[in-house]
C-alpha cells in the first residue's frame, strides 16, 4: 500500500493563544504634567466586540497605565502590576515611585520571556522631581522615558503626526527663534483629540469612545481652557500631592 | 473501667489485657462532660438541637457554633471538643464535595456516615495521634428520606430515629423516647427538642446557656438551615413555659 | 490492525475535506508516535454548541440559545440545554465544546456549593463574581495550552444591578449590553444592537423576547449548525427562569422562487 501520508498535506492545527483586539493608545509629558489616552473600542478581526472596553488604568496619585495589544493578556497585566504596587504599598507606607513602577513593568513583563504578554505599555505620570514622563514598553520589556508614543492599530499614524507636532520634526523654526521644549496643557490636549478623532477616520479598529487621563505635578492646577471641558477628578489618596483627572470623549462608532 | 490505665493508657495503638483502648474511652469521657446535643428523625424531616454552654460573658451571642452545614441537605451536630467537631465537619464536607465530583449528585447520609466513620477510626489506630474528642450528629434529608446518624470517637456509627450525646444524654434520651417520632412533623419536633434541651440543663451546676437548632424539612426545602427566628423565639419561650410547670 | 479508519487512508487527494468529515478529518498519520508518553491537549472541539446570544432590557437580562449539540456537520443531539443557572443570580450560557462546558458546569455548581457551605457568611457569588473566576478559569487554561474550546456568556442581576459579559478560551473578556458568540457575532449581533442600543431601560419583557427570537430566526435560516428548538433564560430581581424548549416558527415558501431550491429545473 503506498504511502497515504505523503500525498495528505500535512496539516497543523495549532492552538493560539493570543488574538489582537485592536485599538490605540497614545501618551504625551509636558513639563508639569502628563497626558494618557486610549480610545475604548475592543474588537476582533472585523467584528466590534464591545464600544466600551477600557485600556487606560490608574495606579496610583501619579501614575496611570495605558495596555494594548492582546486584552487578555491586557487585563492579567493590568491586575498583577496593581497587586504589586499594592504590596509595595503596605510594605512601604507610600506609593511604589514612577520609575520604579517603569522597571517593575519591565521586569515582570520580560519574566515572560518565552510566553510573552501580547501587549505593548505606554506608562505616564509624574516623576519625583516632578516633571511629566512616559515610558513606553515592547512587550518583552525593552523600555525608555520618552517625551511622546503612540502603540496599537494606529501607532503607524498617529506616531509621525506626534513626532511632527511634539517635537517638531520637519518643522524649521522662524528666524531668531526656536521650538518649545514642551507644550502646554491645552495644546497637548488638542493634539491628543486630533490624534485620536484622525485615527478614527483612517483606522476602523479606533472608534467609538475617548479616555483621557491628565496626571498633574504638585501644586499646579488645570488651566481654565481645559477646565470647561469638565474633567472628573479621581479621588487621591493625599490631598496635597499629584492630582489625576479624566476627559471623555465620544469618538466616531462606524 | 478502672480509673488508673497502668500505663495501657498512654497511645491509641495499645490495647490493655482485658482488650481495651482507653485513649478511646477517655475521648468518651470529653464529650460526656460536654453540653448536651440531640437529634429528632421525625415523619417529614430531622431537627437538631444543642446546649450550648456559655463559659464567658464577654462572647458574643451565636459565637461558637455547634451546628455546621455540611452540605445543602446535611447537617452536623458536636458534642465534645469543639475544635474537632470543626474538623470533623471539614472532613464532612469535604466528602460530601467529593461525592458529588464523583457522582453528580448529592451524597446519601449514609455513604457519609460511612466515610466519617472510617475517618474517625483511623484516629484509634496509632500512637502518634489522638482519637477525636467529640461526637457528632448527622441530619438529612436524602434520597432515602430524613436520617440520623451519630459517630462515636471509636468510629463506629449508628442510624437513630432519636439521639442524644454530653451532658444531659440519659435524660434526654428518656424524654425522646416517650415521643411518637415517626407521627411528629419537623415543626412540632422543634418544639419538642427545644423543650428537652431546656429540660435537660442543670441550672444548678452550669451557668449560662444558649439553645441552637436547625432543621431540614420540607418547609425547608430540603436543606439544612438553622430555625427561622420567629419559630426559635417561639419554642424557647414554649420550653421556658414548660419547664416551669414541670418544677 | 489499525482500529482508526481515519488512519486508513483515503481513495483520492482530499487536501481538502470533501465530506466535511471535521471535526474527525485528516487526523494524523503518525498517531501512535504522538501517543507515546506525551499528554494530549485539548485542540479541536468535537461536539459543538452553536450561538449564544443576550441583551438587557428593563427588568434585567435575558439570554438564549438553541438546543442542538452538533458533531461536525452532524446534528448530533438535537435536546441540549446550553443555558446553566449558576447559584440564585447567575446564567451562563455556552457555546463551543459541550463537553468542556459539561467541566464548567461541574466547577461552577461546585463553587457555588462550596462558598454556601464552607463560609457560611451569609454572602453569595453573584455574575459578576461567576465571570471574574470563569475568566481566571479560562485564562490559566489557554496559559497551559490546554484550553477550554468555549464561548460563553454571562448574564444576571443582583442588588439591582445588571450584568453582562463574555469571555472565550483565549481568556478575552467583554462587557456590553448585547453580546452573541459564534455565527451570532457577524448575524445577530448588528440586529441586536439596532433594536436595543440605547433602549436597555425601556424594553419590556415581550419586546426583548420578540428581539431574541427574530435574531434566532435569523441564524436558523443561515447558520447551518443551527436548529429550531430554543430556550429563553430571564434573570431578574425575581431570580433566573429557563424557559422549556420552544419552537422556532420559520416560513420557507419563499424559497420556491430561488433557482436550485424549488421545482425549476433551469
Amino acid at each position: 500500500m503506498p504511502d497515504m501520508s505523503a500525498i495528505v498535506n500535512p496539516q497543523q492545527r495549532q492552538f493560539n493563544p493570543y488574538a489582537e483586539n485592536g485599538g490605540t493608545i497614545l501618551a504625551i509629558a509636558g513639563a508639569d504634567f502628563t497626558v494618557i489616552a486610549g480610545d475604548t473600542r475592543q474588537s476582533e478581526g472585523y467584528s466590534i466586540q464591545t464600544r466600551y472596553a477600557p485600556k487606560v488604568f490608574h495606579l496610583t496619585d501619579r501614575a496611570v497605565l495605558a495596555v494594548n495589544g492582546f486584552a487578555a493578556d491586557g487585563n492579567m497585566f493590568v491586575k498583577k502590576v496593581k497587586q504589586r504596587l499594592e504590596w509595595y504599598r503596605h510594605a512601604h507606607a507610600k506609593d511604589m515611585p514612577l520609575r520604579a513602577i517603569a522597571r517593575l513593568i519591565q521586569t515582570m513583563l520580560y519574566a515572560q520571556r518565552f510566553f510573552p504578554y501580547y501587549v505593548y505599555n505606554i506608562l505616564g505620570g509624574i516623576e519625583e522631581d516632578g516633571t511629566g514622563a512616559v515610558y513606553s514598553f515592547d512587550p518583552v520589556g525593552s523600555y525608555e522615558r520618552e517625551a511622546c508614543r503612540a502603540a496599537g492599530a494606529a501607532q503607524s499614524l498617529v506616531q509621525p503626526f506626534l513626532d511632527n507636532q511634539i517635537y517638531f520634526k520637519n518643522q524649521t523654526p522662524a528666524q531668531g527663534s526656536s521650538h518649545p521644549a514642551h507644550l502646554p496643557l491645552p495644546d497637548v490636549l488638542s493634539i491628543v483629540i486630533d490624534s485620536f478623532t484622525s485615527a478614527t477616520e483612517r483606522h476602523i479598529e479606533v472608534g467609538d469612545g475617548l479616555e483621557m487621563y491628565i496626571v498633574l505635578a504638585k501644586g499646579r492646577t488645570l488651566p481654565d481652557a481645559v477646565t470647561t471641558l469638565r474633567p472628573q477628578e479621581l479621588p487621591s489618596s493625599a490631598g496635597d500631592g499629584e492630582r489625576v483627572f479624566v476627559l471623555k470623549r465620544d469618538l466616531k462608532k462606524d | 473501667m478502672t480509673s488508673i490505665g497502668t500505663g495501657y493508657d498512654l497511645s491509641a495503638s495499645t490495647y490493655s489485657p482485658d482488650g481495651r483502648i482507653f485513649q478511646v474511652e477517655y475521648a468518651n469521657k470529653a464529650v460526656d462532660n460536654s453540653g448536651t446535643a440531640i437529634g429528632l428523625r421525625v415523619k417529614d424531616g430531622v431537627v437538631l438541637a444543642v446546649e450550648k454552654l456559655v463559659h464567658s460573658k464577654l462572647l458574643v451571642p451565636g459565637a461558637n457554633r455547634r451546628i455546621q452545614t455540611v452540605d445543602r441537605h446535611i447537617g452536623l451536630a458536636s458534642s465534645g471538643l469543639l475544635a474537632d467537631g470543626r474538623h470533623l465537619a471539614n472532613r464532612a464536607r469535604d466528602e460530601a464535595a467529593n461525592f458529588r465530583d464523583n457522582y453528580r449528585e448529592p451524597a446519601p447520609l449514609k455513604a457519609l456516615a460511612d466515610r466519617l466513620g472510617l475517618y474517625v477510626q483511623a484516629y484509634t489506630l496509632y500512637s502518634s495521634v489522638r482519637p477525636f474528642g467529640c461526637s457528632a450528629i448527622l441530619g438529612s434529608i436524602d434520597k432515602d428520606g430524613p436520617s440520623i446518624y451519630v459517630i462515636e470517637p471509636s468510629g463506629v456509627f449508628y442510624g437513630y430515629h432519636g439521639a442524644a450525646v454530653g451532658k444531659g444524654r440519659q435524660l434526654a434520651k428518656t424524654e425522646l423516647e416517650k415521643l411518637k417520632l415517626s407521627e411528629l412533623t419537623t415543626r412540632e419536633a422543634v418544639f419538642e427538642a427545644a423543650r428537652i434541651i431546656h429540660l435537660v440543663h442543670d441550672d444548678a451546676k452550669e451557668k449560662e446557656f444558649e439553645l441552637e437548632m436547625s432543621w431540614i424539612g420540607d418547609e425547608t426545602n430540603g436543606r439544612h438551615v438553622p430555625v427561622p427566628q420567629d419559630l426559635f423565639e417561639e419554642a424557647d419561650r414554649k420550653a421556658k413555659e414548660a419547664l416551669e410547670n414541670f418544677e | 490492525m489499525d482500529h482508526f479508519p481515519t488512519n486508513w487512508g483515503r481513495p483520492k487527494y482530499d487536501g481538502f475535506d470533501t465530506n466535511a468529515t471535521y471535526p474527525f478529518h485528516d487526523h494524523g498519520h503518525n498517531q501512535s508516535a504522538a501517543f507515546a508518553g506525551a499528554t494530549q491537549h485539548t485542540q479541536q472541539p468535537i461536539v459543538t454548541g452553536t450561538s449564544v446570544l443576550a441583551i438587557k432590557y428593563k427588568d434585567g437580562i435575558m439570554m438564549a440559545a438553541d438546543n442542538l449539540a452538533s458533531y461536525g456537520s452532524l446534528a448530533r443531539f438535537k435536546g441540549v440545554q446550553r443555558l446553566h443557572p449558576i447559584g440564585d443570580y447567575t446564567v451562563v450560557g455556552a457555546s463551543g465544546d459541550m463537553s468542556d462546558f459539561q467541566y464548567l458546569q461541574h466547577v461552577l455548581d461546585g463553587l457555588v456549593i462550596s462558598e454556601e457551605i464552607n463560609a457560611q457568611d451569609g454572602h453569595t457569588l453573584g455574575p459578576a463574581e461567576i465571570h471574574e473566576y470563569l475568566s481566571q478559569v479560562m485564562y490559566s487554561r489557554r496559559s497551559k495550552m490546554n484550553p477550554l474550546w468555549n464561548s460563553l456568556l454571562v448574564g444576571g442581576v443582583k442588588d439591582g444591578q445588571r450584568f453582562l459579559a463574555y469571555v472565550d478560551l483565549l481568556g478575552v473578556t467583554y462587557f456590553a449590553s448585547t453580546l452573541a458568540t459564534g455565527y451570532g457575532a457577524y448575524i445577530a449581533q448588528p440586529l441586536l444592537r439596532k433594536a436595543v442600543e440605547g433602549r436597555e431601560n425601556t424594553l419590556t419583557e415581550p419586546e426583548a423576547r420578540g428581539i431574541l427570537e427574530e435574531a434566532l430566526r435569523v441564524l436558523f435560516y443561515r447558520d447551518a449548525r443551527s436548529i429550531n428548538q430554543y430556550q429563553i433564560a430571564t434573570i431578574t430581581a425575581n431570580g433566573v427562569d429557563i424557559s422549556g424548549s420552544l419552537k422556532l416558527e420559520t416560513a420557507w415558501g419563499f424559497a420556491e422562487g430561488i433557482r436550485g431550491y424549488g421545482s425549476q429545473t433551469q
